[in-house]
């Protein structure tokens, strides 16, 4: 995880920076270069809400080596109201608990670390909200 | 000209999950009933592994800024203060200017002065805007402290954060007389490389915690011509249940006035966050008018003295986020010991 | 653009080949297949293979292969579109024939996963994800696809038994394939209750990981003869199509519109509808996906595809035969060489060489080749010249 990598993904990752295409409006998350509907080159920076609706989980048991010990943890994809969707995980409820269509909440936390030494990779993960 | 400065946003986080005393005890073969007797606590806030004192920082900052109704860009200075900074060498202040889009014209170091840092942080926030120099500053205090397995110190440590946005419009509690009184006193500490701390038991009670607190309280009382009547609310640095009782009423302070803010009995020692947490919690009630007094206290050793009168904007920002109360009891998740060993790095593994 | 046949095919039996080296295992399949005909040489070669270098530390793969197949200063190179690299190494080699560029073209693909543990065998198929908005979260594989099944599930009322019967289905067929890395019965009970990978999801869900190679020769139509005894297969219709990287900006988690884009091209240049199609090979990595596979290439209506498999309609003597080789599930899926394999079980069902596996009457055989969860497609379609 080189330090660059993760800087470079900070205004996503830190503030759900997302880039809304000047032409048609529609929303990438992470930015883009080129709008992927209409071609249009120009992109207004907007922030994701808070909270959006869960449309599908899954409960993983077979994780890659970085996240054995989280193992099993909830992976779900939420829609926002800005009409872009987002993958990461479900945390601070039961398994039993989490509903396809309830909303979430994002927050700020460790999504992974380069070992004991190296660098903290922060980002967001959905909670159930307060 | 005296600018008048004060708290314009505040905010706390506390992380869900729970460990009761008996559920420690019973682990180390140890008595709970006197341990909840002796600490006045029952049980404490356990923070995940995907929590730091960065996380809790940078979610507590989200709710002092919308409290203040002002933008992360115009914060002027981040100061955080923790005795559980994620690194050793790389500010955590950083991460959370980032987090809130306060970068990159913004002033930032560490703090570092054991559960007072964070309170520490608070002075010189309110110190740069009183100064002119800037217009908003965030003082954060967060930590995720350990407590040594089978130590007394491992009932108590937990975690948790709170943060305040300084400013000198739209304030709602005006600081009206700070005071610091600090000495050179070994009490607790812990060496570089050192995974836990070490402390000096009985020692850290009467020549630190209370020398320190009462020699602030005294000082303030002092500056400003107030006895504890004047007040409506105190808050003391809590590092188990009973200390800041008996601290108040040393001083003179009633039951009532104290209860409040005092949260350590469910809460734990959240180090750095112990009185800040416990001023949100009291914010979150106070009503306009309303003078608070705190004292924090930090180990090596110092304590901070603040005199606050929370202002008519109180009433509009209380209910603008979640209030502490809420975080700190509801929807708790209560663990083994087995599972708080695995979220603190307690078991040790081959890497 | 000239008529391409497809005159030899090759490979082995797969599995975990802890005495087969990365070079060796293709080497193998391609000598097979060139010795399946009468070419005196090879004009080109295209190579499906998804990573040598995370796998074996390997890149630079058409050089080694040529080299180590004898074919001095071959032309050669590696395609890659992740677990689609044959198929898409396929298409290179038809497109390299039909435009009459070259003659004879070894069209192979080769994956060796298991010189890494289980954790570098992940790492590596992962990288066929977003690596920062998926795989930095902890996003799997099996997570992918079980976030699709959950969804499909909900919405269309599918149960666990009926994901089951599509691994039951390919575990009876794979009985009939001696090249099979797995031959052996499965129940949808002991799939139902075989260990939790991601849920809903279970490891007799999956694809295993496998070594193994497959190689096929190409050469025009009108050459066919020269090479081969045997009925020449002509590539009728070749389709390909992408869509997004990541799952959650797909238009539907319960659709795989590369498929459906992929298929529908490969349709209109064969001239053809799936109902003219008798046999299928499709890439089941995971029993979801050959469900909505076999929706999306317009098999079954959306939704009805769950219940089509444990109505039978999916078997070997059904309506719209899926996987009579045993699929990805009991075949074995290393990586880039799956493409290449399921047009070599297409080759033997044309050729009516399929044995027990046989679908009769098969005339119009179709492949459809998926590269990470459904990230590109590529569908051939053939039938005997």
């Amino acid at each position: 995880m080189f330090p660059a990598r993760v800087a470079r993904e900070m205004p996503h990752r830190y503030r759900l920076e997302a880039a809304k295409c000047k032409k048609c409006g529609a929303v990438f998350f992470p930015h883009r270069l080129i709008c992927r509907e209409c071609g249009h080159r120009e992109f207004d920076t907007i922030n994701i809400s808070a909270i959006g609706k869960l449309i599908s989980y899954t409960i993983i048991h077979t994780p890659a080596s970085q996240f054995k010990d989280e193992s099993p943890f909830a992976l779900g994809i939420c829609e926002f109201p800005e009409g872009v969707k987002i993958t990461a995980q479900v945390v601070d409820i039961a398994a039993a608990d989490i509903k396809t269509g309830m909303d979430l909440q994002i927050e700020f936390r460790r999504v992974q670390t380069d070992g004991h030494a190296g660098v903290i990779g922060y980002g967001y993960k959905f909670v159930p909200v307060i | 000209m005296t600018r008048k400065v004060g708290i314009v946003g505040y905010g706390a986080h506390i992380p869900r999950y729970r460990i009761k005393v008996e559920e420690i005890a019973k682990t180390w073969g140890a008595d709970a009933p006197s341990y909840k007797r002796g600490l006045e606590l029952w049980e404490k806030s356990v923070p995940p592994p995907d929590c730091d004192a960065i996380t809790l920082a940078v979610e507590a900052a989200k709710r002092a800024l919308k409290r203040a109704g002002i933008k992360g860009s115009q914060i002027s200075s981040m100061y955080i203060g923790s005795e559980s900074h994620p690194y050793a060498v790389k500010p955590s202040g950083t991460v959370v200017a980032e987090a809130i889009g306060a970068v990159p014209f913004c002033r930032c170091a560490d703090y570092e002065f054991a559960c007072k840092a964070g309170t520490e942080a608070m002075y010189t926030t309110l110190m740069l805007v009183k100064s002119g120099d800037i217009e908003y500053g965030m003082a954060i205090a967060a930590d995720t402290s350990q407590g040594a397995p089978g130590d007394a110190l491992e009932y108590s440590a937990s975690a948790g954060a709170a943060a305040f946005v300084m400013g000198a419009e739209n304030i709602v509690a005006e600081i009206e007389y700070t005071t610091s009184y600090m000495t050179d006193t070994p009490d607790f500490w812990r060496r570089e490389h050192q995974f836990y701390p070490q402390h000096g038991g009985r020692y850290t009670g009467e020549p630190a915690y209370f020398k320190h607190t009462t020699g602030a309280a005294k000082s303030l009382f002092e500056k400003s011509g107030t006895k504890p009547s004047d007040f409506q609310w105190a808050v003391f640095h809590q590092p188990n249940g009973k200390f800041p009782m008996r601290v108040g009423q040393m001083l003179g302070f009633k039951k009532e006035q104290m209860e409040r803010g005092r949260l350590t009995p469910r809460l734990g020692n959240t180090y750095s966050g112990a009185s800040p947490i416990g001023l949100t919690a009291i914010l979150d009630v106070a009503k306009p008018g309303d003078r608070i007094f705190m004292v924090s206290y930090g180990s090596g050793a110092g304590s901070d003295g603040f005199i606050w009168r929370v202002t008519e904007r109180i009433k509009e920002v209380q209910n603008l986020t979640t209030q502490t109360f809420t975080l700190l009891d509801e929807k708790k998740v209560y663990l083994d010991y087995g599972t708080y060993a695995k979220f603190r790095h307690k078991i040790i593994k081959n890497d | 653009m000239r008529d391409v046949a497809i005159v030899g095919v090759g490979m082995q039996k797969w599995g975990e080949l802890w005495e087969k080296s990365f070079r060796d295992l293709f080497v193998e399949a391609a000598l097979n297949a060139i010795t399946d005909t009468k070419v005196p040489k090879i004009d080109h070669m295209y190579i499906g293979c998804m990573s040598g270098g995370l796998f074996v530390g390997q890149e630079h793969v058409g050089s080694i292969m040529a080299d180590y197949l004898g074919q001095k200063h071959l032309a050669a190179t590696r395609v890659e579109s992740a677990c689609a690299s044959g198929g898409a190494a396929l298409r290179c080699g038809f497109i390299e024939v039909a435009s009459g560029m070259s003659d004879i073209v070894l069209v192979g693909g080769v994956e060796k996963m298991t010189d890494v543990s289980g954790d570098g065998a992940t790492y590596a198929l992962a990288t066929a994800a977003d690596q920062e908005y998926e795989v930095f979260h902890g996003a799997t594989f099996p997570g992918l696809y079980a976030l699709m099944a959950r969804a499909y599930m909900e919405r269309y009322g599918a149960t666990r038994d009926q994901l089951s019967a599509v691994a039951v289905k390919n575990h009876d067929n794979g009985l009939n394939n001696p090249n099979a890395q797995y031959q052996m019965k499965l129940t949808v009970q002991q799939v139902n209750e075989s260990v939790m990978v991601a849920d809903p999801l279970r490891i007799l869900d999956c694809s295993p990981i496998t070594d193994g190679a497959a190689a096929l020769i190409l050469c025009p139509l009108s050459r066919a003869k020269e090479f081969s005894d045997k009925p020449p297969i002509k590539i009728i219709g070749c389709g390909m199509a992408t869509d997004s990287i990541a799952l959650h900006d797909r238009r539907d988690l319960t659709s795989l519109d590369a498929v459906k884009l992929s298929a529908e091209k490969a349709l209109k240049m064969a001239g053809k509808t799936i109902n003219d199609v008798s046999v299928t090979e499709v890439h089941d990595c995971f029993t979801i996906a050959e469900i909505i596979v076999s929706e999306a290439l317009g098999m079954f209506p959306a939704g009805k595809g769950a219940l089509a498999c444990t109505n039978g309609e999916t078997r070997v003597e059904g309506k719209f035969p899926i996987n009579a080789s045993g699929g990805l599930k009991s075949k074995g899926h290393p990586v880039g060489a799956t493409g290449v394999a399921q047009a070599i079980e297409i080759v033997h069902q044309l050729r009516g060489e399929a044995g027990k596996r046989q679908v009769k009457n098969a005339k119009i055989g179709m492949t459809q080749n998926m590269g990470g969860s459904g990230g590109s497609s590529v569908v051939h379609i053939m039938e005997v010249a």
